[in-house]
Parts: C-alpha cells; structure tokens; sequence
C-alpha cells in the first residue's frame, strides 16, 4: 500500500525568551489512503503542534520547523511556496479544530462559510455553490439545510457547529483530514453522533484521518493505527490493538492503568504516573520519561531509546521494553 | 387557657430533618432564573427552568454522584445547598438545619462545614495571592487559628497532606501546574476541616495521569478525615469509581438514582442508558463488541423544555403518554429510582 503522507523525523521548535522549546522533536510516522491514525498524549505532548506542521501553520516567528520532510501525495509540504501550500489546505486536507466556536467566523452566514471554499479551491460559484452546500448540510446530518445555510454560527448548538466544520473540511472531497480534539468540548451523547458521523463519512468516501486527542475511550473506538506521544516524541506506535492489549513502553502501560473504566470491578485503586511531564526546554541526551518510570535504569540517563520493533509493525521507545506490560505490572 | 390545653394540641416540635437522618437532604429544589428584556424597564419574558424541582439524601461518609451533560443543572443543585443561589422552591437540610430558612449570621458556621473545590484551577485560585495566603485565607475567615505561626504551620501540613512541597506556600498560582493548583484548591477546602466538600467537575480539566492523582487524593482524604462528597462530573467513569450512589440528571430533574453498581450493571432509564452506551471504553476489542446505539437530536433549550417527559423528544421508547406528563420518580426495586413510566 502506498503512503498518503510520509513525515520523516520532524522537528518544530519554538525559540522564546525562556529557551528553546523542543515542541515536537524528531517524529516519524505515515498514514495510508483511507486509514485513521490516532495521535494520542497528554498537554504538551506536540501532538498538536505536529498537526499543525503538516499543515504549516505554526506562527513564525517564535515557531520553526527545523528539520525533517512531510511528503504528501508525492509532493514534498516542506518545499512548497505558500500559494501552492494554501492550495493544498482545505482542498486536498481538511481540518476540524476543538473549538468550533472560535473557527467558525461569526460574521458569516453557513452558507457562505461552505461556499468560500467551494469558490476558493474548486471555482465554483452560484446556484451550484449553494446546491453543494445544502448537499453537504443534509451529508453531515443537520436538519432543515435550506434555513441553516441563512443563519449565523451563534445561532447554532456546539454538536451543529461542529457538524458544520465537518462539512467544510469535507466540502472539496479531500484525501486527507486532520481533526485537532473534534469532540473535546463536547457532551457525551454528541460527542458519539459526531465521532459516529465522522467515521462514516471517512470509510464511504475513503479519506484518511489523522484524529489528534487526549482520550483513550475516542482513540480505542475509531483508530486503526496508534502513536503515542510523550515530550515532544513519539514514544510507541502499532494497531490499536497491540497498543491496548500489550503495551511496551512503561508510559502507555502508565496511561491505561490511570484511566477509570466503568467496566471494571469499582475498587480497584488507580496506578497514576508520579510526577509531572518534563520542561520541554530543558530535555537532556536522556529518555525524557525516566524521572516518572518505574522501571528507569542507568542507561536510560545515558541515552534516549529510539523507536524499536516489537512485532508486527509495533515499535516502541524504551530501553527495556521486554521488561514492560501488564503482569509485571501486577507482581 | 393556655394551661388547660391538652399536650397532645401543641404544636410539634418543628422538625430537625426533613426526616431521613442523612447529613444532607434536598427537597423538591427547584431554581428557576429569570430572562429579562427591555434596558430601563425590564420584565421577565420568560425562566430558565435550570433545576426543576429534584430530591436526594447524601448520608455521612457517602459520596453522591451527581451526572448530566452540560445544562441539566448539576452546577446549580449544587450552588443551591452552598447557598450561592437563593432557591425558588425547596428545602435543603444540613445536619439538622435548614438552610434556605437561615440568615448570613446563622449560615456562617454551617457554611465552614460545607466547602466546595471548583473545576478551573486557573480561575478559583486569586493570582495575586501566594498559595500560603490563599489557604490561610477561609482559616481567618472563620477565625479557626488566630495565631499566625500556628497557621503558617497548618498552611504547611495542609500542602503535605495534598502531596505538595510546603515550601510551595511562598509561590504564586501562576508558577504552578493544573494539577498542582487543583491540590492547593483541596488544600483550601480543608483547611477549616469541613464535614461535606461539593467537587464541582473537580478533575475534568486534567490531564489523565494528573486527574488519576487527584482521584487518588480525594479518596484518601474521604477516609482520613471521614469525608461527604457531593461530586458533580460529566465524566462517568470518573463518577463509577468514586461515588457510592449516582443520580443521573437531564434538564433539570433527576431521572435515576441508584447504588453505582446497580446503575452500571442496570441502567433502567433510556437516557441513563444512551449516555453509558455513548462512552467509549479505553479498550478496542471491547469497542468492537458493542452496539454503539447512539441517540439521536440535541438537548432542548431549560428555558422551553418540552412537554411532560423532558427526555421524551429524544427518547427511543417513547409512548403517547410522555408528552403529557412528567413521570413520578418512582423506586422501581428496593434502592433504585426511575423517573420512566415504561421501566
């Protein structure tokens, strides 16, 4: 299977008056045609910033991306003028960001948010604009399209608004979208209709995912594919199920032992990591989750462990791996 | 006159409790806000019916969850027994008084028995104070230690006892992390060795190893000092491992409440039960055993909610009969209360 997008040890830093900051420090991953990939991890963990690389949208300054290669459909991102990149936003990648509120703009009507796309990447305009947009309203499920498009994002609920933004992302048929926490603030019950809508709408059409989050609830039931992040790296990475069921870094064990599951026997108390995650401008030569692992040894002062096979395409971060899962952690 | 009365004429004592012996007891509360129109001469158009009439008993040592999405009142019930909103029907019984009957004066030392930890630990935290004042603060307040050294040192053991460094007393709020101010907001909370907390969405802003810490600390603490907690989420498997009971709230009134395994194992109201459905386990091969039957439409406006069963719009078994009144909360088997005619 060919790849859509290729990212090749990608570094984004940011240099501010306290340091430098090691946002997203040398990540490599892919995703194929038609796959979600979940890119899972804590507050500035660069998950986030990593997307937003993809995309080129990191402010510059205090933000660089200072090594590294994105391919994307064959065509290197790092290398484009900002016209050709603009071309490429919102045509051939989509966004869906957390806060619907604030990447709606509020004095627009929905019609014309969905149709300054249209206009912009596909040179469609009028009547067919329209037809598309209200097309596009009944696809991701809102009701009565045609008094919609007339009205103002504030006249909307959040789960509407965010079906909103889930129509403009899909509105030039992309190859591939990048959905930035699209149901973080969320209610539960419409937090599962959108994540529901959005996987169907990516399996029928065949458009990639990358599904940025914080929640291992979301990333177990919509993923294929798995990375973890930790400081800025990407620290394990497999399916869904390898991840889940045999994780081989002490930080994914970490995680899914501190998540109460209403499933589980009530009781049983919660094994949280100690500590707290690293200042991302003062990481040394070692593995930057060695004060808070439980299993650190020497060597992880030493040296940083980069990502190792496991088995069948799982690979993880961490000098002793083998050591790692869940009976040991049980023992 | 007055003599010759029959004892049995005089008036009963008034009651201490609403009659249940819990340490609290909320009946039928209601909070109703007002929408008002016109810039001098205001009218009221119209209410927001935030809570809408709902009873529940928290006993000592219990810790009561309190669940619904955003909108169905649960910040307000709990505004109402801290008496930070003056309800517009209802009694709330605290250990014997009632609360909405008592005066500022009156309320002032049932009010350091009650304590309450907030959800944004960026904004419940005075950032120009340091962390020592802010939890020295409610001791003054109260008068607890007029001594200062004797507070300072209290400031220190506080800190200790939520897992900081006591030399964070002389920091800022700004210099710490959310998780760390979440604790210095706990610390705050028992610095006047309150009886009942209210957790308003207490680990909803943390990140997940942080949140399981915070877990952990008021689980401990309920033990050690023999704590009640009303703990109000929207996060159910937060509320399934902490709280002993659960009440489940939609627009305003409550739909179920039961024992926490009762109402996992056996959500009797449709809601409860889409709401369980709609979250997802941290587990793949359990995902892809489950149905995922998720509702469909948006929670209605408090301010128009729909007729007789607030949920039944959205309801997949609604019959004729839910559009035309609210059912009774009924106690379907021996602990367990549904509001649903069809359970």
């Amino acid at each position: 299977m060919t790849k859509l997008l290729d990212i090749g040890d990608l570094k984004t830093q940011f240099f501010t008056s306290a340091g430098v900051v090691q946002a997203v420090d040398g990540i490599t991953y892919d995703v194929a045609p038609g796959e979600t990939v979940a890119l899972v991890g804590e507050s500035g963990c660069g998950k986030s910033v990593s997307a937003m690389s993809i995309l080129r949208l990191i402010p510059d300054p205090p933000g660089k991306i200072v090594g590294g290669s994105i391919m994307f459909d064959g065509k290197d991102l790092l290398a484009l003028s900002d016209t050709e990149m603009r071309a490429i936003r919102g045509r051939d990648i989509g966004m869906i960001f957390q806060e619907p509120m604030t990447s709606l703009n509020p004095v627009l009507t929905i019609e014309r948010q969905l149709t300054e796309t249209l206009e912009e990447h596909l040179h469609v305009t009028g009547e067919p604009a329209r037809a598309r947009a209200r097309e596009l309203l009944g696809l991701v499920g809102i009701s009565e399209p045609e008094r919609r498009l007339r009205q103002y994002p504030h006249h909307l609920s959040g789960g509407m608004r965010q079906r909103v933004m889930i129509a403009m992302a899909l509105a030039c048929e992309p190859k591939l979208i990048i959905a930035d926490e699209p149901t973080t603030a969320l209610d539960v019950t419409i937090q599962a209709q959108i994540l529901e809508l959005m996987k169907e709408l990516t399996r029928k059409m065949g458009v990639a995912m990358i599904i940025i989050t914080h929640n291992l609830g979301v990333v177990a039931r919509y993923a294929d594919r798995v990375n973890v992040m930790y400081a800025g790296r990407i620290i394990e990475s497999g399916t869904a199920e390898q991840i889940y069921h045999n994780p081989k870094h002490p930080y994914t064990l970490a995680l899914l032992r501190s998540v109460p599951r209403f499933d589980h026997i009530r009781g049983e108390k919660l094994q949280p990591v100690d500590g707290q995650p690293p200042d991302l401008t003062k990481l040394d030569q070692g593995c930057s989750f060695r004060p808070r692992c439980a299993f650190a040894t020497e060597q992880c002062a030493r040296a940083r462990p980069a990502l190792e096979p496991v088995e069948g395409g799982h690979v993880a971060a961490c000098w002793v791996k083998e050591t790692v899962g869940f009976a040991e952690a049980i023992a | 006159m007055n003599q010759a009365m029959p004892p049995e004429a005089e008036a009963p004592p008034a009651p201490r409790t609403a009659g249940t012996g819990a340490l609290v007891e909320v009946r039928n509360l209601k909070m109703h806000f007002p929408v008002t129109e016109g810039a001098f001469i205001t009218r009221v158009v119209a209410h927001v019916k935030a809570v809408d009439g709902i009873s529940f008993d928290i006993r000592k040592g219990e810790t009561l969850g309190l669940v619904g999405e955003s909108g169905c009142g649960k910040t307000t019930a709990g505004r109402c027994i801290l008496q930070l909103e003056k309800a517009t029907e209802g009694e709330i019984w605290f250990d014997g008084n009632e609360l909405n009957k008592l005066n500022k004066l009156q309320m002032r030392p049932i009010r350091q028995r009650i304590q309450v930890i907030f959800q944004d630990p960026y904004s419940s935290l005075n950032p120009r104070m340091k962390i020592g004042e802010i939890i020295a603060e409610p001791m003054m307040v109260h008068g607890i230690i007029t001594d200062r050294e004797a507070r300072n040192r209290r400031v220190r053991e506080l800190l200790g006892l939520c897992g900081l460094n006591p030399a964070f007393a002389d920091r800022y709020p700004h210099e710490m992390s959310g998780g760390q101010r979440q604790r210095v907001g706990i610390a705050r909370a028992l610095a006047v060795n309150p009886e009942f907390i209210i957790c308003d969405e207490a680990v909803s802003a943390l990140d997940v190893s942080i949140q399981a810490q915070v877990i952990n600390l008021l689980e401990d603490l309920r033990e050690q000092f023999d704590l009640t907690y009303l703990f109000i989420s929207h996060d159910l498997s937060v509320v399934h491992h902490l709280c002993h009971r659960v009440a489940v709230m939609y627009l305003g009134h409550i739909v179920e409440l039961t024992t926490t395994d009762e109402l996992f194992r056996n959500p009797m109201h449709p809601y409860t039960q889409a709401l369980l459905e709609a979250v997802p386990i941290p587990d793949p091969t359990v995902e892809k055993g489950r149905a995922h039957k998720i509702i469909k439409g948006e929670i209605p406006s408090p301010i128009n909610p729909p007729p007789g069963c607030v949920f039944h719009p959205r309801c997949p078994k609604a019959v004729e009969g839910c559009s035309r009144s609210f059912p009774d909360f009924r106690e379907v088997k021996p602990g367990h209360w549904v509001a649903c005619t069809e359970v």
